[in-house]
């Protein structure tokens, strides 16, 4: 049976995983940004701040995955379901991507545009909602873009610890050493990565027009 | 004109965080419905006396009246609203279009929508552009139209004091006496306060009711254009020469 095949007779339980592949990253990307994306606003007005936090996001991301999912296992409430300790994992993974690119987003604004803006008596808050976070749009977008692609990646050896997706079919074929089985993981989580990647990457563009 | 000072530095000196003096003892008072020219060469100070009067930097010593009350007892939000601020051309927001950039004061200050619009549309014709241009962004525009809606921008909420660091400095020399001259005009209908900077001798002589020099954060000479080409003063002199006696006396 060749993979096209196994898709076919098993197109329920792919669509399933693929779903729940998406809302592991999505949600999980989501937690993040709620996180992160404030916290990077946060470093790039306190300067002090900067450098502990964009370490500590660097030293999550040097985690190899499944180590950090093997660490979490043994946590009191986070270890007792592997949905959410997978969430917990993927959104520290996601953070680093995302409160540097916030960070550098706003650093990376004209200084002279922000200058004016106070010149012309603009509040903090008006500089900060409708100058600096408008025009650093654009890479915020690029690091919800990383982060979501790296998500969509690790989300696949979530499944060594029973968290679903299409890490399932992955380690399922390779337990019975059926390649079909593990392209029918492979090939929709490739897919989902390229289609995340390619529309955020659109978005991103559009943004970058000013 | 009735000496009515609605700025006045007494004593101001500006200290960076690292100790250097930028301004030393400054002395100046100016006066309604004047253009003042800040002149001098690069790192001169006359950017730093700028951004003084509107706080964007705070003296070190001495106090500046802005409206007879001291800057550190105003609100610094309505200081600088108060007051226009046009800058070289980097200024405009690269995200709004010409309309929201001209309004932006207006919109801040809460103004209903329908008055800031007719308020863009006015200022629009003010300064000479084309009301099709209102829903372009600034990089869709040349640099001499650029300037036009920063100066624009600058006067949407009608303050009584207007700050030019530089303007037409960028601009290119045949567009830069175009606009120049509608400055002159513009400033002949509107009698604001203003207070401009230059290091173009040319532009201050042209602009100018009375011209500052100056030199390493002081105040070195304060004359009417005509006095400037005449003075005996050696700093003056060395200015005058730098741009050309001769040439200079036979500009318009």
């Amino acid at each position: 049976m060749n993979v096209w095949q196994f898709i076919a007779q098993n197109w329920d339980q792919v669509l399933h995983l693929t779903l729940e592949h998406l809302w592991l990253a999505g949600f999980a990307t989501f937690l993040a940004a709620i996180v992160a994306i404030p916290l990077g606003i946060l470093i790039s007005r306190k300067p002090i701040l900067s450098g502990p936090v964009i370490t500590t996001a660097n030293v999550i991301q040097t985690i190899p995955s499944l180590a950090l999912f093997g660490f979490l296992l043994t946590a009191p409430w986070i270890g007792e379901r592997s949905g959410r300790l997978a969430i917990l994992a993927l959104a520290l993974y996601a953070l680093l991507p995302l409160i540097r690119n916030t960070y550098v987003g706003i650093k990376g604004v004209d200084p002279a545009v922000i200058e004016a803006a106070r010149g012309m008596g603009m509040t903090n808050g008006q500089i900060l909602w409708q100058v600096e976070v408008p025009l650093s749009l654009s890479v915020i977008v690029a690091g919800l873009r990383v982060a979501i692609v790296l998500s969509i990646g690790i989300t696949t050896i979530a499944a060594a610890i029973g968290a679903g997706g299409l890490g399932e079919f992955i380690f399922r074929g390779l337990a019975m050493v059926n390649n079909a089985v593990i392209l029918a993981g492979a090939i929709p989580a490739a897919l989902l990565a390229i289609t995340a990647d390619a529309s955020l990457g659109w978005l991103e563009k559009r943004l970058t027009a000013h | 004109m009735s000496p009515n000072p609605v700025i006045e530095f007494s004593n101001v000196s500006y200290r960076t965080a690292d100790s250097r003096e930028l301004i030393h003892q400054l002395n100046l008072t100016i006066l309604r419905g004047e253009t003042l020219v800040l002149l001098g060469r690069s790192g001169s100070g006359k950017t730093t006396t700028l951004k003084l009067i509107n706080n964007l930097l705070v003296p070190t010593e001495g106090e500046l009246r802005v409206e007879n009350k001291p800057t550190k007892d105003w609100d610094v939000i309505r200081l600088r609203r108060t007051i226009g601020y046009v800058i070289q051309e980097t200024g405009l927001f690269p995200h709004f279009t010409v309309a929201k950039n001209i309004g932006l004061v207006p919109s801040i200050e809460n103004w209903p929508k329908e008055k800031v619009e007719q308020r863009v549309s006015e200022m629009l014709q003010l300064v000479g552009l084309d009301a099709l241009l209102a829903k372009r962004y600034p990089r869709e525009l040349s640099g001499g139209q650029r300037q036009r809606v920063g100066v624009a921008r600058a006067l949407a909420a009608d303050p009584p004091i207007l700050l030019m660091d530089e303007p037409f400095g960028a601009l290119d020399p045949i567009t830069r006496t175009d606009l120049q001259h509608e400055f002159i005009a513009l400033q002949q209908r509107l009698r604001k306060t203003v207070v401009f900077v230059t290091h173009d001798l040319r532009e201050a002589l042209l602009l100018a009711t009375r011209i500052a020099l100056m030199e390493e954060g002081k105040l070195v000479a304060l004359l009417s254009p005509k006095e400037f080409l005449q003075s005996p003063d050696p700093l003056v002199k060395k200015y005058v020469a730098a741009f050309g006696n001769g040439e200079l006396t036979r500009t318009p």
